[in-house]
């Protein structure tokens, strides 16, 4: 039994981990040897050809910059505005409180097509077609729910006792929240802004829809959509070395904050 | 900073208006972008705005909804879209459940294991969707040549041009990425269960089974009842997943309602219509979930 259970972790590793090693591998082969029939197992002259001609066909640099800006952002507005309503519906007792997380909850559940279209009509009227903030907003809003359900649970754990302490050395609301209550959550705000931002770097249906300039495309749509940019043949080099490039910060990010993500995740869906 | 405020003028109440302040931003972003939008996509259902009205409205009573009854694609694409929720969504529990019951037993590598299984979860399902387009094609696919190694297969298979194989395919890759959430929930649950409520069943002479059905199960519903409803939600409205990999083809046989509500609104730029069809998902959702919830919670409260 416990050897087997073991197997079993073992081999779901495996499992997990091939996919993304593949196209590590193959996005260091030649284009001569990626064409190869069976493929070679490991590339026989590792070469940064496919980087290159990607990063020269497509403006790469260009889709980081505007995922790191469109994340970023979504990710501060959604939390800021989160945690301010969530510090009163920490507050709140009786119905109201749970009429409002149930409304949460209920968004939350909503699949995002009900609100492409309307939302298109808005950000074109805006003039926000092409722009960040049209995708920032609209992230923004739509993790709130998310976001504001994990901070409640935080915000609730914080003795009331702290905040009236803080009223008679005379601070107020604001400076309250600031200075004694945000220091306090810290970890949870962490953990939702790590996770609403990691949220808004892989989203592709808005973006698809918003963006339609290749310069202002983010990193998730443009390697998306990298295989139909090209009309006659797919250079599954390039592709390989787009999937790595756009995996690479997550990556990074899962490994630097691994026990944030999943306490954001496991305390989100459980309270 | 309200400098030289004496302690005896502290706030004791604040006004009421003061309170709502804190709500304005957070209720203006989600009157914009979610409560408007759904206002919006109701009212448009009753009207008939496209190509062929000029883009003008016009009311239309019941006619979409008379429409939907009778669309073979939108039967089609519900299929498409059962299919594949009822299908990943079991074979990640199952996976995810066996996976938090091995992990749980561990005490070493859990950081690691942990690390592993975010991966997939963490990445971008539209470039999860690029980069298993390429394991299954035909040509230069990592599967062909592996099955072809192996013996299994004589010829590759064009895995991505048949409607069976072309789901199928499309659920793997929706497994590879999801069952770590599930494994998460799962191993969250696992370790919320005290661990006396063991010690009792053991003293009472229960195997591993009588251990798993009486106290790991009835404790681990609440947590199942999560990832299901999550993962079940998020599997209907699948979107970039099928975009990227089949387009819904071939033959329309993986197109889910979302891809076709897309399509209706974007392509066939059939506002009305597409409105209606978009109500229509979010009625079928609510009966799953509802479902779902009368199903698992029932059987939670009887368990306890």
């Amino acid at each position: 039994m416990k050897v087997l259970s073991k197997l079993f972790l073992v081999v779901c590793c495996a499992a997990a981990m091939a996919p993304v090693g593949w196209h590590a591998i193959s996005s260091v082969k030649s284009p001569s040897e990626i064409a190869l029939i069976p493929p070679t197992l490991l590339p026989r002259e590792p070469t940064p050809v496919n980087y290159q001609e990607l990063f020269r066909r497509r403006p790469v640099f260009r889709y980081y910059v505007n995922s790191l800006a469109i994340a970023t952002m979504s990710s501060v507005v959604c939390v800021f505005s989160a945690s301010l309503i969530a510090y009163r519906l920490a507050r709140i007792r009786g119905r109201l409180r749970s009429v409002i997380r149930a409304a949460l909850l209920a968004i939350a559940f909503f699949p995002p097509i009900i609100f492409l279209f309307p939302l298109f009509e808005l950000v074109r009227h805006a003039g926000l077609v092409n722009h960040p903030w049209g995708l920032i907003l609209t992230y923004a809003a739509l993790n709130l729910p998310f976001a504001i359900w994990l901070l409640t649970g935080s915000f609730e754990q914080i003795p009331i006792e702290l905040e009236e302490a803080a009223a008679i050395d005379g601070l107020t609301g604001l400076q309250t929240y600031r200075m004694v209550i945000l220091p306090l959550a810290m970890p949870v705000v962490i953990s939702a802004s790590i996770l609403v931002f990691i949220f808004s770097w892989n989203e592709f249906m808005f973006a698809l829809t918003f963006m339609n300039m290749e310069s202002q495309k983010t990193l998730t749509l443009g390697v998306a959509t990298l295989s139909g940019a090209f009309a006659y043949e797919i250079p599954w080099g390039q592709i390989a070395a787009g999937v790595i490039v756009s995996a690479a910060p997550l990556v990074i990010l899962v490994i630097l904050f691994q026990r944030r993500i999943v306490a954001g995740l496991t305390a989100g869906s459980v309270k | 900073m309200t400098v030289g405020s004496s302690p005896s003028s502290v706030p004791t109440s604040i006004p009421r208006w003061a309170r709502l302040a804190w709500f304005v931003p957070g209720f203006l972003l989600l009157l914009a972008v979610v409560c408007y939008p759904i206002l919006r996509t109701i009212f448009l259902s009753f009207t008939h705005e496209s190509l062929a009205t000029g883009f003008q409205p016009e009311f239309a009573a019941f006619d979409n909804f008379a429409r939907l009854a009778g669309d073979s694609r939108l039967r089609s694409s519900i299929g498409a879209t059962a299919v594949f929720t009822l299908v990943s969504v079991s074979a990640e529990f199952l996976i995810g459940l066996l996976l938090a019951l091995a992990a749980n037993a561990m005490q070493r590598w859990r950081n690691a294991l942990r690390v592993i299984l975010l991966v997939p979860w963490t990445l971008p399902t539209a470039v999860i969707a690029v980069l298993w387009t390429w394991i299954f094609n035909d040509q230069f696919g990592a599967l062909n040549a592996l099955l072809i190694r192996a013996g299994i297969l004589s010829s590759p298979v064009a895995w991505l041009a048949h409607p069976g194989t072309a789901m199928t395919a499309m659920i793997v890759a929706d497994v590879w990425k999801t069952t770590p959430f599930v494994f998460l929930i799962l191993v969250a649950g696992l370790q919320n269960i005290p661990h006396d409520l063991y010690e009792a069943i053991e003293i009472d002479g229960g195997g591993a089974w009588a251990r798993f059905r009486h106290v790991t199960w009835p404790h681990l519903l609440p947590f199942v009842f999560v990832a299901l409803i999550f993962r079940i939600v998020q599997a209907f409205a699948i979107f970039d997943l099928v975009w990227v990999m089949t387009g819904g083809g071939p033959g329309g046989s993986t197109e889910t309602i979302s891809v076709y509500t897309y399509q209706t609104y974007m392509r066939y730029l059939d506002f009305g219509y597409g409105a209606s069809l978009a109500v229509a998902t979010v009625v079928i959702l609510a009966i799953t979930a509802g479902l779902l919830y009368r199903l698992l919670v029932k059987k939670y409260e009887s368990a306890l």
